[in-house]
């Protein structure tokens, strides 16, 4: 679904690079060329990349939890088969993703483990549980919202293999944003009931949906690099202001009332927003968000039970190849 | 107001696209229910695929039926609205998805079948039915290639594979012969070339499950016993909690629009 600014680069790795081939390597970025996979690279521009390529990977996989939480219960037999639909673009979303990485020399099981072993980091929104229809029209709104945000510039990042899949990718998901917000104005038309439930979905995901685009400019350590890289084209705290500006008129039509009674907007028309609790964004990110453990369990569960079953596929395409191979000697 | 129950006019038409439209809505939920929880990442694509296919075929099945019913139902009130007993599907896609190999042995069983089905039902008397089934075949071709190539798999792979391969299919074999069974309400229809004769189609069933069953290596029950009852809302407990699960928003909040 989405990935959110954790990505650092690592510096010290670029000191043993060979100079010359540096320079070029930054010529060529500069230049808007794109880096493909047999292009000479720095080892740290690979490995952040892969870092956030799998990172954005592993949110889209663990993504489709929260909402799949609602696929059974989905309050319409449309819902259904557009929520399903919707979970299934993000596995698609994740797919893709994965291979993107693969180009970059590790290889998706690598990548997978260290995300079930908790060492890999996923969006920490996923954390946040979804409690009620209205939540699912929330993310579509919201979270795809600011994906779609933190994502269209990496459209055109310099490496060609994300920056494709970031393209088809967006297509996917600004599809499910409006899908998000056609839920959101069917509730808000619906019953008392209904608009109170989308309030309180409202109040609940609007400042972590607000941490997604990751901490301040100024306690954020490692944007050059990327910047100097075309990974990052914007700062978290430009997107962020993009966001909140391009949400407030949505909220309003909706007769919403966003979570924040400090809100207001200045001359230059954006929206100021109250300061965010970063406090709770370390915590969720430490671990001790309302579901990382579950999120991290459904994970494992999923992988340790089908164990047998890739194990089993593995087995039998070797029974064939010998087969074939025996036949073949014949 | 409270949630109350639909009263649906089973004419033998309506009861037949409701019953199929059941198998479809069940057996897509079942489905859904492993989204996010796959063995691998490309079979959490498959399964949501095959289970999209069959919500789409519920929708249509649905639709059709509330039309020729000519009352105030609709394919959400069917699906939301009906308590267990009159759900109409058969019992094999209301079986709970147990492990991998079950699930997969349950989908191969039904499209094995529904593969026939909708072939013969193209030629149904009935244009919109016979619409549907053309639809319907080339998705269930598709579920059926799936399958077949799981059951192998699993038959054929390691020791603890075909074990459970093995015991999915000794569990599941007795709510296979339901999908042959013809009652009054529907003899009219085959009569007049609306329904197609599902017993005519068994044998061809029986020799595609053998043939993919022996290149599995697996094996058949001799058994010959088969429960029957969901055609006519005797279900077994599992379609109750799942009806729980899938009814509860429109239960919880009577009257309300998603």
């Amino acid at each position: 679904m989405y990935t959110q600014a954790l990505n650092t680069s690592d510096g010290d790795d670029r000191a043993v690079e060979d100079a010359a081939r540096a320079a070029e390597f930054q010529a060529r970025i500069d230049q808007d060329e794109r880096i493909e996979p047999n292009d000479w690279m720095p080892a740290a521009y690979r490995k952040t990349l892969t870092r956030q390529i799998s990172q954005h990977a592993h949110s889209e996989i663990v993504g489709m939890l929260p909402e799949g939480n609602w696929i059974t219960r989905a309050p319409s037999l449309r819902r259904k088969a557009a929520l399903l639909a919707k979970v299934q673009d993000e596995c698609g979303h994740g797919l893709y993703l994965y291979a993107a990485a693969e180009t970059l020399g590790t290889s998706r099981e690598e990548l997978v483990d260290a995300m079930l072993a908790g060492k890999a980091k996923y969006s920490s929104i996923f954390n946040y549980p979804t409690l009620t229809w209205a939540d699912i029209g929330t993310i579509g709104w919201l979270v795809d919202g600011a994906a779609i945000m933190n994502q269209i510039p990496l459209c055109r990042c310099s490496y060609g293999p994300y920056a494709r899949a970031m393209i088809r990718v967006c297509k996917e998901e600004s599809f499910h944003q409006r899908q998000g917000f056609e839920i959101m104005v069917t509730l808000c038309r619906g019953t008392a009931e209904q608009k109170a439930m989308a309030q309180n979905a409202l109040d609940r995901w609007w400042w972590p949906v607000l941490m997604m685009f990751g901490p301040p400019d100024q306690a954020s350590q490692h944007g050059d690099t990327s910047t100097r890289w075309k990974i990052k084209r914007f700062s978290n705290d430009e997107l962020r202001q993009k966001f909140v500006d391009a949400t407030v008129p949505q909220a309003q039509f909706l007769g919403l009332t966003i979570p924040d009674p400090g809100m207001k907007q200045n001359e230059n028309g954006n929206w100021e927003y109250s300061p965010i609790d970063w406090e709770e964004f370390k915590q969720v990110l430490a671990g001790n968000g309302p579901c990382n453990r579950d999120r991290l369990a459904a994970r494992r569960k999923a992988h340790e039970e089908g164990a047998w079953v890739r194990e089993a596929a593995m087995a039998y395409a070797e029974k064939r190849k010998s087969r074939q191979l025996a036949q073949a000697a014949e | 107001m409270a949630a109350a129950n639909i009263v649906v006019s089973e004419t033998p038409l309506v009861l037949y696209a409701l019953r199929r439209g059941d198998d479809a809505l069940i057996l897509g939920h079942r489905l859904s229910e492993w989204c996010g929880h796959a063995p691998a990442m490309e079979e959490d694509m498959a399964l949501a695929n095959m289970g999209l296919d069959l919500l789409g075929q519920a929708r249509e099945l649905y639709a059709y039926a509330a039309k020729v019913e000519g009352k105030d139902n609709d394919e959400d009130k069917f699906a939301y609205l009906r308590h267990v007993r009159q759900y109409r599907n058969l019992l094999l896609v209301e079986q709970p998805n147990g492990d991998f190999a079950r699930t997969m042995v349950r989908q191969f069983f039904y499209a094995a079948f529904a593969d026939l089905y909708w072939r013969a039902m193209m030629a149904s008397a009935d244009p919109t039915l016979a619409a549907i089934a053309a639809k319907s075949e080339k998705e269930s071709a598709y579920h059926l290639r799936h399958t077949s190539e799981w059951i192998v798999r699993l038959g054929d792979g390691t020791e603890e594979s075909h074990r459970r391969a093995q015991t999915a299919i000794d569990d599941l074999w007795a709510f296979t012969g339901e999908m042959f069974a013809v009652d009054g309400s529907e003899r009219g229809l085959i009569d007049a070339g609306i329904a197609t004769d599902p017993a005519v189609l068994q044998p061809r069933w029986l020799k595609t499950v053998t043939g993919v069953v022996n290149e599995a290596t697996l094996s058949l029950p001799t058994s010959s016993w088969m429960q029957q009852g969901g055609r006519s809302g005797r279900h077994s407990e599992h379609l109750g909690h799942l009806l729980s699960e899938l009814q509860s928003l429109q239960r919880t909040f009577p009257g309300a629009t998603w």
